[in-house]
């Protein structure tokens, strides 16, 4: 990590450590489950430049499987997560192999189309509850240790995956593996014409972002004790598209801004009903037209090193 | 009667006839995205909203001004088409020279806005709309009954759907159009006004969403999200069908909806999803759609 990246993240851990003795932790949580979700779908869009609008398919899909292996077959809360994150890994793979196969908007027509498959066999399958989904979901002991049931100590335990998973994607992203992911992203005949066969590139990213969204998915089913259908629809393909745009594309820690910022807002909102959706997309359109960098990519782009930020256009 | 491999044949006639009004639907909206694709590189998340706002300015109409439907089939494309007329002036196109992923996330807030504020008015439960006089009741054809407004939006919506594929291909102002969308700099050199073409395509490809919304008022109840889904399933159908031809798109938009009513008599639970399957079909064997040039 540069000096810079390095002083950031443990400003973000010391925020991690005090924030719960300072603020609601559900709150905290449901921010820290939609920074990785939001990580996680940052990996795919700002580092290969492939939007998916079907993340909410791994995300929803993990939290019905956590959800029901914990409640149904009384799985303790580890393996239920890591169940969930496989789900997304699985539905990645298929959705991905299929997706990859389309460049720009068609990719985004295409995981949107497949993801509505995931949301109505979510609606119409026996074990996931239909329109109740799966409710009072027990948290269980954590390595048959820890009682999740205590606040604190779920707070902990999803910060420690949130952490896990932001250090994973930091590490994939600069690795020689994530370089290739760039020059994709940058000139995908170019990369061909080097001998790296892209699409498996593609894919793989595609399947760690997934992975990663279920693993996200799984901790906050634990997190609300529910899996239910707002998490597959589409419209929550739509709002992670949204805090990853307003933290900034391509900056690592842009989807965590944009994540918390997203979910004061609809926290603040919540009473106003309908205003939220209109107001989410009154940040879409501004942050398109004008904002295209997002709040980090800005900040780099005022205070860090010239050539740092993200161009946030493109050709 | 007779039975066809255990359906009887009203509920399979039936179910024909609802596939292929929704196949109407499909192509319609299917061909304004492909319009607009084409000239605009922008994949235009609005439609469905368009759509839902042409059927409530056909009910507002009603309500509020006592304008029946033949008048709202005229009033609300041009009233529809004009607020996409102002989307593009003042921001479409301050996006073309950017990524094309731009123009969908600009499209798909606006979307969200649009269809927020609807909701916000008149709530989430749908609103009716009566059929007019002239197209009430219905024929008995012997082996089903067909419904007067339901044979009149499929003749309708084939008459638009081959009017536009007319003008587009088979006129200069389709010429022009189509030297647009090949070369840009090129058709302005010679003097056409490039610019104010693409925002009447825009306008066009919006007020056919209005259209179509205006004739799916008395079938489907007007509601702030029915175009939202709706417009998912077009994406699919554009997908299947590529966006490189009118006809292509035009085709598939009632092909899929007949193969989606069809479902629905042999095996309702996939009715939902059929669309995506196939979708996922042609992925595998012809990536670029089956009437598809190139990626």
């Amino acid at each position: 990590m540069d000096r810079a990246t390095r002083i950031t993240f443990l400003a973000m851990l010391v925020v991690l450590a005090v924030a719960p003795f300072v603020l609601y932790p559900i709150f905290l949580m449901k921010v820290l489950c939609f920074a990785l979700f939001a990580c996680a779908f940052n990996l795919l869009v700002g580092y290969v430049g492939l939007l998916s609008f079907g993340h909410a398919a791994f995300f929803g899909s993990a939290g019905y499987v956590t959800a029901y292996t914990v409640k149904m077959w009384g799985l303790p809360p580890e393996l239920g997560i890591l169940l969930g994150a496989a789900t997304g890994a699985g539905l990645g793979l298929v959705i991905g192999w299929l997706a990859i196969r389309r460049q720009g908007i068609y990719f985004a027509m295409i995981t949107l189309a497949l993801s509505q498959i995931v949301f109505f066999y979510a609606l119409q399958a026996p074990w996931t509850g239909g329109e109740d989904g799966i409710q009072s979901v027990p948290r269980g002991h954590l390595f048959g240790l820890i009682d999740l049931h205590d606040p604190m100590a779920m707070y902990f335990t999803v910060a420690a995956i949130f952490v896990l998973g932001f250090l994973f994607v930091y590490r994939v992203i600069h690795s020689p593996f994530g370089q290739v992911l760039k020059a994709i992203r940058e000139n995908e005949p170019r990369a061909i014409s080097l001998g790296y066969e892209t699409d498996r590139y593609k894919l793989l990213a595609f399947v760690l972002s997934a992975t990663l969204a279920g693993l996200a998915g799984g901790t906050k089913s634990l997190v609300f004790q529910l899996a239910s259908l707002t998490d597959v629809q589409w419209q929550m393909s739509g709002e992670v598209v949204l805090m990853t745009l307003v933290g900034g594309l391509g900056t690592i820690f842009g989807p965590i801004v944009g994540a918390a910022v997203i979910v004061t807002m609809q926290n603040y909102l919540a009473e106003f009903g309908s205003w939220v959706t209109i107001i989410q997309g009154f940040i879409f359109v501004v942050c398109v037209l004008t904002f295209r960098r997002g709040i980090v990519g800005e900040i780099i782009g005022r205070f860090g090193p010239k050539g740092a930020a993200p161009t946030g256009g493109g050709h | 009667m007779f039975e066809l491999i255990g359906i009887p044949p009203q509920a399979l006639f039936g179910q024909l006839l609802i596939g292929l009004i929704n196949g109407a639907f499909y192509a319609m909206l299917s061909l304004g995205l492909a319009v607009i694709f084409g000239l605009l590189n922008i994949i235009n998340f609005t439609h469905g909203a368009q759509y839902m706002m042409g059927a409530f300015v056909a009910y507002l109409c009603l309500t509020h001004l006592g304008l029946g439907y033949w008048g709202a089939l005229i009033v609300a494309p041009i009233l529809v088409g004009a607020f996409g007329i102002l989307l593009e002036r003042t921001m479409l196109h301050r996006l073309y020279k950017l990524d094309h992923l731009y123009g969908l996330l600009l499209t798909f807030g606006i979307a969200l806005i649009v269809e927020g504020f609807f909701r916000h008015l008149y709530g989430s439960s749908g609103l009716p709309y009566a059929i007019p006089a002239e197209l009430r009741g219905g024929y008995n054809l012997g082996f089903m009954f067909l419904p007067t407004y339901r044979a009149w939006v499929v003749v309708a919506s084939v008459i638009v759907c081959f009017g536009t594929w007319f003008v587009i291909e088979r006129t200069r102002l389709g010429a022009y159009l189509r030297a647009a969308t090949e070369n840009p700099t090129l058709v302005q050199a010679f003097g056409i006004n490039v610019p104010r073409m693409i925002t009447l395509t825009y306008g066009f490809g919006v007020a056919l969403a209005a259209f179509a919304g205006v004739m799916a008022a008395p079938i489907y109840q007007v509601s702030p999200l029915m175009g939202a889904n709706l417009i998912i399933v077009v994406f699919a159908v554009v997908v299947i069908g590529g966006m490189g031809s009118i006809m292509g798109a035009i085709v598939t938009g009632f092909a899929l909806g007949v193969v989606e009513g069809l479902t629905k008599v042999f095996y309702p639970e996939a009715s939902n999803t059929v669309i995506f399957v196939i979708m996922a079909i042609v992925l595998t064997i012809k990536p670029a759609g089956l009437f598809g040039r190139t990626a």
